[in-house]
């Protein structure tokens, strides 16, 4: 397969970018069907060509294509390259962006009708699905932080989409700044790497780390580092205060870039740099202890949300700590020499991708019937909703895959994927495993709860003023469509043999795989908690409102989302930094600075305040001041001479 | 005790010295004249005197000279303090500073 | 020996007519001392037996000089404020008496060569001889009474009343 090819893959979307932007804004504006088109016509392409790939790496040896540089800056000894690598990573990455986004810019056609913005919106998201195709391709950090940050900006002006409401802003304003965070981190990482090893090549990178060259506190640190440029874009604890905001997006926005593929650019980002992670206990731990504690932690802000959309935003931060545990735990494996080198890389990347690839269907669906749904209804709020299953059969019907896909109930494609990490979780730490089983539990029940909150019962109105009852209506075909075909991956998915294309070596039984403990326990915990959330929302057995008051302190600490945004933007923002250290620096800059510039210029009106008085236009001072400087000269000649 | 050059000189000095106090503090302008005439004066009687102890002449007739310029200047200077006292109504040093910043 | 004495008295009445000059507040009596003043001064041109000069002192100094101030004292009666002191007389009297020390530190440290016979007899042709005799100062002279004739002119033209 040509490079040409391969470079065509991110280069289609940008162009589209770039024709939409410089031509068809301006001058086409009448007629905004056309940027979509465009936009889809370019994923299309990369998806075939990325179909392409996914065959030839398929037979190429190693499962590894190429790995082209091409030398972009030479600065003295430094040299920086364009750097392609297409394996069996990169393959699967590129295959899973470019469809969900063509499903999901096709989606877009029907949900964004009629907005001001829609030529702009399809530029946007030609933009996010060219750099997210550079990132998973590029083979050097530097340029992988090149569409790192650019993913970051494509979410922030997709957040901020409808920019004249201040929530969405502010939402958008959040979210690049908390990732910004991490980024910093990462570059930093980045760096030191560079100045430590010479290199940005991440397949150098990875061979020092497993033959020694590069370890100890320096391999430590950097991969920490490189893990909080992780943390930050895939809305990991502490870091993740910005997802649930950045549902003030458009809601394919929210399926795409925070479902998808944006936040999971960090489970990438360590996929691809397991070898480095692995070599480091101290980094993986932290790995894995953040991704197990990241998963309940959102699982549990889910439980109480009413929002269907944050509902799906903790449920994304949720999973995307379980793919984290994934790397995790194998990777602490290998570093207690559990595992051989070869198995322990393959099996990490493994287990974590699976399970991406899996979400990515999933998530992405449910967001897309969630918008379906507030397209009926005018909101997003689960209270208001309900009883939507006779209006939207369709919704409803796809929207139950994909929940049933999300708890992890066999056969769908989420049982399959989940159950490999829970299976290695169990084999190296018992903590984080029952973490894990516990999640199983609240995302089966969060989840069934947004179910019989929005699709069973009685319909409570919606929005105000919007629809009655009787206009409840299904969404168009060209919004169902690629439900339906996502609805179908969801359930196929996990029969893929993702794990061996990947080099592991996991063995798929359909039928097998019920034999295990592990898998009986996690249905088990599956099927309780849609249980539970069936009593609750849908016979009201139990009381809601009984539960929460019973609960008290505990139910509103959740509720306000354990206070992080509290902290995060009360206490240090305002706090810490602006009064704090910002006002210091205020203070020395007005006094000190200012004043040390003012203070030249009043010693110098000083100093003339003083010569002024020689000046005094009487003889008799110019007259002394003559004998004055006789007398000098006479001194200096007595004293010199 | 014997009468030296030196004694001519130093009497010379100190009446120098007080011509220049008074010029440099004096406020009327006709007495800063009459000090500078002072000032002249003192400057005449080290020339005389250097005359007499060298038995060099040219030390008079330098002396003659002097006394030509200082007549010269009396005159223009006072001159200057009437004109500018029909101007100002005032003679007092302190007031003529035009030249002032 | 008398003319030694004579030159201390002289000396005596100089300086004390200069200092009244500078410290007495009458203008007119301030005027009469510098006339005392000059007199002193030709006695004092006497002993060092310059007679010419003294008799041009008394004529030029005490004769025209003393009377144009006194006539300008006249024309320019300011308010009763006389002859004060202004406010540089601190610095004044320092620097003045710097200026003296430093003189007389001058004079007395330095080796003056003195001549060992002091010319007698009347200068009147001695200074004649000086001025406009071979190799003179004539040009000098000259030059004086081209000046002599600026001062008349410029002292008109000032006193013009326009």
């Amino acid at each position: 397969m040509p490079n040409a090819a391969l470079l065509a893959i991110i280069l289609l979307p940008v162009c589209s970018f770039l024709f939409i932007s410089l031509v068809l804004r301006p001058f086409f504006n009448r007629r905004p069907l056309i940027s979509a088109y465009t936009t889809i016509a370019a994923i299309a392409g990369s998806l075939v060509l990325s179909i392409w790939a996914l065959i030839e790496v398929n037979g190429a040896e190693h499962h590894l294509l190429t790995n082209v540089n091409y030398q972009w800056l030479a600065i003295g000894d430094t040299v920086i390259n364009i750097g392609i690598r297409m394996d069996s990573l990169a393959a699967i990455m590129v295959v899973t962006v470019s469809f969900v986004s063509l499903l999901v810019q096709i989606y877009s056609i029907g949900y964004m009708k009629g907005d001001g913005g829609f030529a702009r919106y399809f530029a946007f998201m030609s933009l996010f699905t060219g750099s997210m195709l550079g990132l998973v391709m590029a083979n050097n950090l530097l340029f992988l932080f090149l569409f790192w940050e650019g993913v970051g900006l494509c979410s922030y002006l997709l957040i901020g989409f409808w920019f004249h409401k201040p929530a969405a802003a502010r939402a958008a304003m959040k979210a690049f700044l908390v990732t910004r965070i991490g980024d910093f981190g990462f570059l930093v990482a980045i760096i030191f790497l560079y100045v430590k090893t010479g290199t940005f090549d991440i397949g150098e990178l990875q061979t020092q780390a497993l033959s020694g060259v590069l370890s100890g506190s320096t391999l430590t640190l950097a991969a920490i580092g490189v893990f909080s440029g992780a943390v930050g874009k895939s809305g990991q604890f502490p870091l993740h205060t910005w997802l649930p905001d950045a549902m003030e997006g458009p809601t394919p926005v929210s399926a795409l870039i925070h479902a998808a593929t944006m936040v999971t650019a960090g489970v990438y980002l360590v996929a691809r740099m397991f070898p480095v992670f692995a070599c480091s206990e101290t980094a993986i731990v932290v790995v894995a202890v953040i991704g197990g504690f990241t998963a309940i932690f959102a699982a549990s802000m889910g439980l109480v949300a009413s929002d269907i959309k944050r509902v799906l935003a903790y449920s994304t931060i949720s999973q995307l700590g379980y793919m984290m545990l994934g790397l995790g735990v194998v990777g602490y494996g290998y570093a207690n020499q559990m595992l051989g080198q070869e198995e322990a890389m393959a099996l990490g990347v493994a287990v974590a991708i699976f399970h991406l690839f899996t979400h990515a269907f999933f998530k992405a669906l449910l967001f897309l019937g969630s918008g379906s749904a507030s397209h009926a209804t005018g909101t997003f709020n689960m209270l208001k909703m309900g009883g939507l299953r006779k209006a939207q059969p369709w919704t409803y019907a796809t929207f139950l895959i994909g929940s049933l896909s999300l708890a992890g109930i066999w056969p769908l494609a989420g049982f399959w994927s989940k159950e490999g990490i829970l299976h290695e979780a169990y084999a190296y730490t018992s903590v984080l495993f029952g973490l894990a089983m516990v999640t199983v539990f609240m995302t089966a029940f969060y989840m069934f709860r947004a179910v019989f909150l929005t699709f069973h019962g009685e319909y409570r109105g919606g929005e105000a003023g919007d629809h009655g009852s009787h206009s409840l209506h299904e969404s168009p075909k060209v919004m169902l469509i690629p439900m339906v075909i996502l609805a179908f991956f969801a359930v196929i998915a996990g029969w893929l043999p993702v794990g061996e294309f990947l080099g592991a070596e996991t063995h798929f039984s359909f039928f097998g795989a019920l034999t295990g403990w592990i898998a009986w326990l996690s249905l088990v915990m599956g099927g309780a908690g849609i249980f539970l959330a069936y009593a609750i929302y849908c016979r009201k057995w139990l009381s809601a409102d009984s539960i929460r008051k019973g609960l008290g302190p505990v139910y509103s600490t959740i509720f306000r989302k354990y206070f992080f945004d509290e902290l995060y933007e009360n206490f240090f923002v305002m706090r810490a930094l602006v009064n704090g250290l910002f006002a210091g620096m205020q203070w020395v800059d007005t006094y000190i600075v200012d004043g040390t510039v003012n203070g030249v210029a009043a010693v110098t009106v000083g100093a003339g305040k003083v010569v002024r008085r020689l000046e005094t236009g009487q003889l008799q001072v110019y007259g002394l001041a003559i004998f004055i400087g006789i007398l000098a000269i006479i001194a200096c000649l007595f004293i010199f001479s | 005790m014997n009468v030296g050059l030196e004694h001519f000189l130093i009497l010379s000095a100190i009446l120098f010295a007080i011509g220049l106090y008074g010029a440099l503090s004096k406020r009327n302008a006709v007495v800063i004249l009459m000090c500078i005439e002072l000032m002249l004066n003192a400057v005449n009687i080290a020339m005389v005197a250097f005359s007499h102890y060298k038995a060099a002449i040219a030390g008079q007739v330098f002396a003659i000279f002097i006394m030509v310029v200082a007549a010269a200047e009396v005159a223009v200077g006072l001159a200057l303090i009437i004109a500018i006292y029909r101007h100002k109504k005032t003679v007092d040093a302190e007031k003529f500073d035009l030249m002032k910043w | 020996m008398g003319l030694d004495v004579a030159f201390w008295i002289l000396a005596a009445i100089c300086v004390a007519a200069a200092i009244a000059v500078v410290f007495v507040r009458d203008i007119f009596r301030v005027a009469l001392f510098m006339i005392l003043c000059f007199f002193a001064i030709a006695g004092i041109y006497v002993t060092l037996r310059a007679d010419f000069l003294a008799g041009a002192q008394v004529l030029i100094y005490v004769g025209a000089i003393g009377v144009l101030i006194i006539f300008g004292i006249m024309l320019t009666r300011d308010s009763k404020r006389g002859s004060p002191s202004g406010r540089l007389r601190p610095a004044a009297m320092l620097v003045a008496l710097l200026f003296l020390g430093t003189m007389i530190a001058v004079i007395v440290g330095t080796n003056w060569g003195v001549a060992s016979e002091p010319s007698v007899g009347p200068t009147t042709s001695e200074i004649a001889t000086s001025i406009f005799g071979q190799d003179g100062f004539v040009l000098a002279f000259e030059i004086a009474g081209a000046l002599m004739l600026a001062a008349v002119i410029g002292a008109i033209v000032l006193m013009r009343d326009k």
